[in-house]
């Protein structure tokens, strides 16, 4: 027991160097500015960093299996909300709205309606 | 006798385990749904990259070394733990809230260069989440902190040691938070 116990605290050691060596990588990667490098040495590794972090510190593999099914619907959960509302935020117009650089503007429908109205009554009968 | 539920028959597990793992499933809620709508602002705004661009990527690495050394130290209190060494431990998770003091410490230099250059939280939409999203991760931390030295003081004389478990769970949530943190902040420029 005693000996499994230090094999534990062996490998602890051992993890901790692999999440530093996965910290450079994550840092040095994206100094090449390829996107897909980034892309993989940033938000890739950060994924396996915290998979290690919570396999190899939290031991979640060594609790129940219902703590690792909660987790993930829980993650589930927020890919849900991303899937259904990012169609609508990532959009760049809308109905009576336009994204630009910086800012969405209110951008009036088409005048048809109001252009042959005779000035001083209003927008007609719609 | 102690007025407390010590074990869950449904679930078969601590109920201190039990509930600090309900704590993280709500956590990753929060967290997940701050850092899924900072994603989605991100990719429907080149111009946050010019923002982006002014935070500091090496102050931002340095932080995240802090932390992970600090759930190292957190996971070696917890070994200590599990071998009944409590002043071991107790000695780790001081260790631990040093690294956290650390991090709030870099931190508020951060904020502070950040400020005094006019990024404030009500500068743009990237500044405002920026902020939040650190500065909640950053409450965490100091909560994480307050708690420890409470579980490191009676771990000192041997008490309640299974309450470094439990600690070290939370605090390594937090460090999975700022992995992911790091390079949406940091490195996506």
């Amino acid at each position: 027991m005693s000996e499994q116990e230090h094999e534990h605290e062996h490998n602890y050691g051992k993890v901790y160097l692999i999440l530093l060596v996965l910290l450079v990588v994550s840092i040095l990667g994206p100094m090449l500015e390829i996107q897909v490098i980034t892309l993989i040495t940033a938000f890739g590794i950060a994924g396996v960093k915290a998979l290690l972090v919570a396999r190899k510190f939290m031991h979640i593999n060594e609790a129940p299996k219902f703590i690792s099914y909660v987790m993930t619907t829980c993650l589930v959960f927020m890919m849900l909300f991303f899937a259904g509302v990012s169609p609508d935020v990532m959009e760049s117009s809308g109905d009576n709205w336009k994204k630009n650089l910086k800012m969405w503007l209110y951008s009036p429908p088409p005048a048809h309606h109001v252009s042959h109205a005779p000035e001083g009554h209003g927008s007609g009968g719609h | 006798m102690r007025p407390i539920a010590t074990t869950r028959s449904a679930s078969g597990m601590p109920t201190g385990l039990l509930a600090v793992w309900w704590v993280v499933a709500s956590e990753i809620v929060i967290f997940g749904g701050l850092l899924a709508s900072y994603l989605m602002y991100r990719l429907s705004h080149d111009s946050w990259s010019e923002q982006a661009a002014n935070t500091n990527t090496a102050i931002g690495a340095t932080n995240t070394f802090v932390l992970l050394t600090s759930s190292f130290l957190a996971v070696s209190a917890h070994a200590a733990a599990e071998k009944g060494d409590g002043k071991k431990a107790a000695r780790y998770l001081w260790y631990t809230i040093g690294g956290a003091m650390t991090f709030v410490a870099i931190k508020s230099f951060e904020w502070y260069t950040e400020i005094t250059h006019g990024f404030t939280i009500t500068s743009n939409t990237f500044w405002s989440f920026y902020y939040t999203a650190a500065g909640i991760h950053a409450l965490h931390v100091i909560a994480g902190a307050f708690i420890m030295a409470i579980v490191a003081r009676e771990a000192a004389k041997g008490l309640e040691l299974h309450r470094v478990e439990l600690i070290g769970i939370y605090w390594h949530f937090v460090d999975i938070v700022w992995i992911f943190l790091f390079p949406l902040l940091y490195i996506a420029k």
